[in-house]
């Protein structure tokens, strides 16, 4: 066996690979913590001498402002701690609502997209580009502009139905005089919670069962808490808002500002929900559409049973990441002075000084939120995913 | 017999009133746009007021001031900028359009885009800065418009870009400790909203520097969105990464060259040519997102729609000038994505079939 | 016996009691290989044998967890210089040809020689043109890979290996990707290249190709190297059953 002519190198030289990741590794994180700890000798040094206070203790002082939307009761005297829930319980009641809205807007302009009806397509075509093609932020000051410049005074709201009211002040909408009304649409959650999940132990017993319609599954989960509230409203009395002096009594106001921030995310995310939706559609192989009308399956059926489920694979990430902006995107309410959680951490952040934790607050709470959602939806798209097939 | 062509009314029906169903839609669509454009043009176009020297004169009509938007239309596009001197910022927009354009076509797609933007920055600086080369100095707090969200959207994804590229590559790596960093900065970006990221910038920053060091604002804004789209490219490139086939690097490794030479020489040339489509989008939202900095205080193009309107004697024209900006706003973006769209449907000759 | 003789000359490639697992798998198993200067060896076998890895782990694109493997005489053993030196002189030619699809045919040639021989572009250019001759393909210089068929693209992947000036050409299952009509082609460039005295290593499963050029047939199973022998005595008389089983599966 001929021995190798090679003289052994050492171990530890700069062409073993190991070496190298070594080195490199090292040296990175190095610079890193270097960088790290160079800024954090200025913060400190800066912070001393501003005689900026640290740490979170701020929480718990008086905040001394007002804030114009109170889910929980609140007042100036209250401490920040709860003026910053407020301002996350704002950001999460306009996220969730917009969520929900947008991707049903989203759905229907994504389906008519698709239309062979070319009046359809067309406006659906021009929603899209105009709301996608200009900024979030500009829409929000041209919707605001528009509700507080041409909607009337409160004395000449428009009353589009009985006790619902549209002024330069909000909308005005009846609700249940007792908050009690509220357990009446718990109730109604928890049952239809429960039908739901009777219903799928029932179709992993008897293998036949057919599976509800995602659709009728969603009215169930939306429809009973809505009966819920209505039936509360009726048993315990209504709150339906008069025009008394100069605005109104009674029912609940929804603020300009929330229907700006609504209206606004809304119609931005449902554009590009919409471009989600037709590419998905499209993605579905054009034989499926074959074999479906080979079939005799009519084309909202062929949509309802074959092409949506499909599409729906493909839909779900892309769809995440636009739930997410939203989210991100209701930040921009301090500009037009919606309360939400950027709003209230800002002023919070201006009247204590104290930038660096309030920033992180409103950084930790966004990544806290979009954490879960993105869990959330990663879960579901697992579970939608055909068995075998890579995500 | 060759069969004939349907007549029109044939046509119109089966298009539009098929079925029950397709006819209402149909009616509501009709509804919809009746509603909606004769309103819209009577206001914008026939009731419209043109040409007024007061704001009385407009108000008269129940139309658009579009008047307003030519009283106020230097503001609204250059802001603050010294009235003589705005041919400079004109010329700085159009170098900077020239170079996206340019940077569109396919024949600048290598080494001539680095000396097309190395001219390109640094010339539309010195135009806007002047100092030197006999132009007066303008400091930049009178920058403002138009060319302020150019800038910021240029110079943004310019330096964005290699930045993002070195993250999408550290996320790929096999060194835990590059790898972690990576992945932590990049979702640590992504889950939170460009808002918080100027906060932090512009109040953050200050802190963050030793006594002394003062950054201006426009730098500091410019920085944060600089570190804001390096997470999104590298997500976008980390695709493109993905897309390559592992024979390209079993390729270059068996002609011998290492890692960086097979990166910088085979696999990143494939990786962006597959991604330029959601690079584009990207930009598209980086030129939208400049509208951000309103909040912290720059003069950028929706700031000056809004500056516009503090004008007393030519007040409550809101409208207008933020549909003036609108429009501007949406000629550039729809632009661009029809462009992408081209990119979509060129075929690519760069697929090998395998 | 090899006209190869132990005694004539040091093995080009040594492979001494190589050893190699993905994960549990254990894909070779004390492979021992002698390869001479100027020997053309063919490595055959049924699928998931071993002959794929065997063949990458000369230049490295794997690597072996026990064993020793001599490439020129230096040892494979993780080192980086020695993996860059011995890549210089090793080159491959893959069943999926492997070529830039970015670049021109004549760029996929130069981009070796410029950028890791180090050549002047000009000369690099001259010999690209010139291996492009040797592979009959000259005329398609500055099409890009996706605009040739499949046997040319191999033809190409060809010309780039040579380019390196190579003293070792690794060859992984060549035509197995091309359609029918062009294994020809290629085959008969190789074995053009065959006559002019390079050390050829291939995994394919083109016997007659074997039969015409090769000095020995090695055959693995399972990870072992079973057998081997001249093409003649291979496949005419085959000795172990599982060569034999094999050859009457690929005779048929």
């Amino acid at each position: 066996m001929p021995s190798p002519s090679v003289k052994r190198r050492s171990a530890f030289s700069w062409h073993q690979p190991r070496v190298r990741a070594l080195v490199y590794q090292v040296l990175t994180l190095g610079l890193v913590l270097a960088g790290v700890a160079w800024l954090l000798d200025n913060t400190l040094a800066n912070l001393a001498t501003r005689r900026i206070a640290s740490g979170f203790g701020f929480l718990q002082q008086e905040a001394g402002f007002a804030i114009g939307e109170t889910p929980i009761p609140y007042e100036a005297h209250h401490s920040y701690g709860r003026a910053i829930l407020v301002g996350i319980l704002n950001t999460l009641r306009v996220s969730a609502i917009g969520i929900v809205l947008a991707t049903v807007l989203g759905l229907i302009i994504g389906l008519l997209r698709l239309s062979p009806n070319g009046l359809l397509r067309g406006i659906a075509r021009c929603y899209v580009e105009v709301f996608r093609n200009t900024p979030l932020l500009l829409q929000l000051f041209l919707w605001y502009a528009l509700i507080t410049d041409r909607l009337p005074a409160p004395r000449q709201a428009i009353e589009a139905l009985p006790g619902i009211f549209l002024s330069n002040r909000g909308l005005a909408l009846p609700t249940p005089a007792d908050p009690m009304a509220l357990t009446w649409a718990g109730a109604g959650l928890l049952l239809g919670v429960a039908l739901l999940l009777i219903h799928a132990h029932h179709r992993r017993r008897a293998a036949a069962a057919r599976a509800l319609p995602g659709l009728l599954k969603a009215a169930v989960l939306i429809g009973l808490p809505v009966v819920g509230l209505v039936f509360g409203g009726e048993r315990l009395g209504w709150s339906i808002p008069e025009q008394r002096g100069f605005g109104f009594s009674g029912g609940v106001l929804l603020s300009p500002e929330f229907a700006t921030l609504l209206i606004g995310l809304v119609s931005y995310t449902s554009a590009f929900i919409a471009e989600i939706v037709r590419a998905g559609i499209q993605a579905v192989p054009a034989g499926q559409w074959e074999a479906a009308s080979s079939i005799g399956l009519s084309r909202w059926k062929t949509y309802r049973l074959v092409v949506l489920p499909q599409a729906l694979r493909v839909m779900v990430p892309p769809m995440t990441s636009q739930y997410l902006n939203l989210i991100k995107n209701s930040s921009l309410a301090v500009a037009i002075g919606y309360p939400d959680l950027v709003s209230v951490i800002n002023t919070t952040l201006n009247q204590t000084g104290q930038a660096i934790e309030g920033v992180a607050l409103i950084m930790a709470a966004y990544l806290t939120i979009s954490l879960s959602i993105s869990l959330l939806m990663n879960a579901y798209n697992r579970r939608i995913q055909l068995d075998g097939a890579r995500p | 017999m060759t069969p004939s062509a349907p007549a029109l009314g044939t046509r119109l029906r089966r298009a539009f009133f098929s079925s029950p169903f397709n006819a209402l839609l149909t009616l509501i669509g009709l509804w919809i746009v009746i509603m909606v454009l004769p309103g819209l043009l009577d206001w914008a176009l026939f009731s419209a007021t043109f040409q007024a020297d007061t704001a009385n004169e407009c108000r008269q009509n129940d139309g658009a001031c579009w008047a307003f938007i030519a009283e106020k239309h230097r503001l609204i596009l250059f802001g603050l900028y010294p009235f003589d001197e705005q041919w400079r910022p004109l010329l700085a927009s159009l170098l900077l359009i020239l170079g996206l354009v340019l940077s569109c076509r396919r024949s600048f797609w290598n080494r001539r885009l680095l000396i097309v933007w190395g001219v390109l920055l640094p010339a539309s600086a010195i135009l806007m800065w002047g100092g030197i080369l006999g132009l007066s100095y303008v400091e930049n707090t009178l920058w403002g418009g138009l060319p302020l969200t150019l800038m910021l959207s240029t110079f943004g994804i310019a330096f964005a870009f290699p930045l993002g590229v070195l993250l999408a590559l550290g996320r790929r790596s096999h060194l835990p400790i590059i790898r972690a960093l990576s992945v932590t900065y990049i979702e640590l970006i992504r889950g939170v909203p460009l808002i918080s990221v100027l906060f932090m910038s512009s109040v953050m920053l200050p802190l963050f520097l030793p006594e002394g060091w003062g950054i201006d604002k426009l730098l500091r804004a410019q920085i944060a969105i600089i570190l804001f789209s390096a997470a999104y490219v590298a997500e976008t490139v980390r695709g493109g990464l993905q897309s390559v086939d592992r024979g390209q690097v079993e390729g270059a490794a068996s002609l011998g060259m290492g890692y960086w030479q097979t990166m910088r020489l085979v696999v990143l040339p494939q990786a962006l040519r597959a991604v330029v489509g959601p690079l584009v989008g990207l930009f598209i939202g980086l030129f939208k997102d400049t509208s951000l900095v309103v909040i912290i205080g720059l003069f950028d193009l929706t700031q000056a729609a809004k500056a516009s309107l503090t004008d007393v004697s030519w007040a409550g024209f809101s409208i207008e000038a933020y549909l003036f900006v609108a429009c501007i706003y949406f000629a550039f973006c729809y632009a661009m994505s029809r462009y992408s769209q081209t990119l979509e449907s060129t075929p690519q000759v760069n697929h090998v079939k395998v | 016996m090899s006209k190869f003789d132990a005694a004539a000359s040091t093995p080009l490639i040594q492979f001494q009691d190589v050893n190699k697992w993905y994960g549990r798998f254990h894909a070779l198993k004390d492979i021992t290989l002698d390869i001479h200067q100027g020997e053309r060896v063919v490595l055959c076998g049924p699928s998931g044998s071993g002959k794929s890895t065997l063949l990458r782990c000369i230049n490295g694109l794997e690597a072996y967890e026990r064993g020793q493997l001599f490439v020129n005489q230096q040892l494979l053993d993780g080192n980086l210089k020695t993996l860059d030196a011995i890549r210089r002189d090793v080159s491959m030619v893959f069943q999926h040809f492997n070529l830039f699809p970015h670049l021109s045919v004549l760029e996929n040639l130069t981009l070796g020689p410029i950028h890791v021989l180090r050549q002047p572009r000009e000369q690099a250019e001259v010999q690209a043109h010139a291996m492009l001759e040797r592979v009959h393909i000259a005329e398609h210089a500055h099409k890009r890979p996706a605009q040739l068929s499949g046997g040319q693209q191999q033809r190409v992947a060809i010309a780039r290996s040579l380019c390196m000036q190579p003293h070792i050409m690794l060859f992984d299952e060549p035509t197995s990707a091309l359609d029918p009509e062009m294994v020809k082609e290629v085959l008969d460039v190789m074995i053009e290249l065959a006559q002019t005295g390079i050390t050829m290593v291939c995994v394919t499963h083109e016997m007659g190709f074997a039969r015409q050029v090769a000095d020995r047939v090695v055959f693995l199973d399972e990870g072992e190297i079973v057998e081997q022998n001249t093409p003649e005595t291979f496949f005419d008389q085959p000795r172990h059953p599982r060569a034999q089983q094999f050859i009457s599966q690929i005779l048929h």
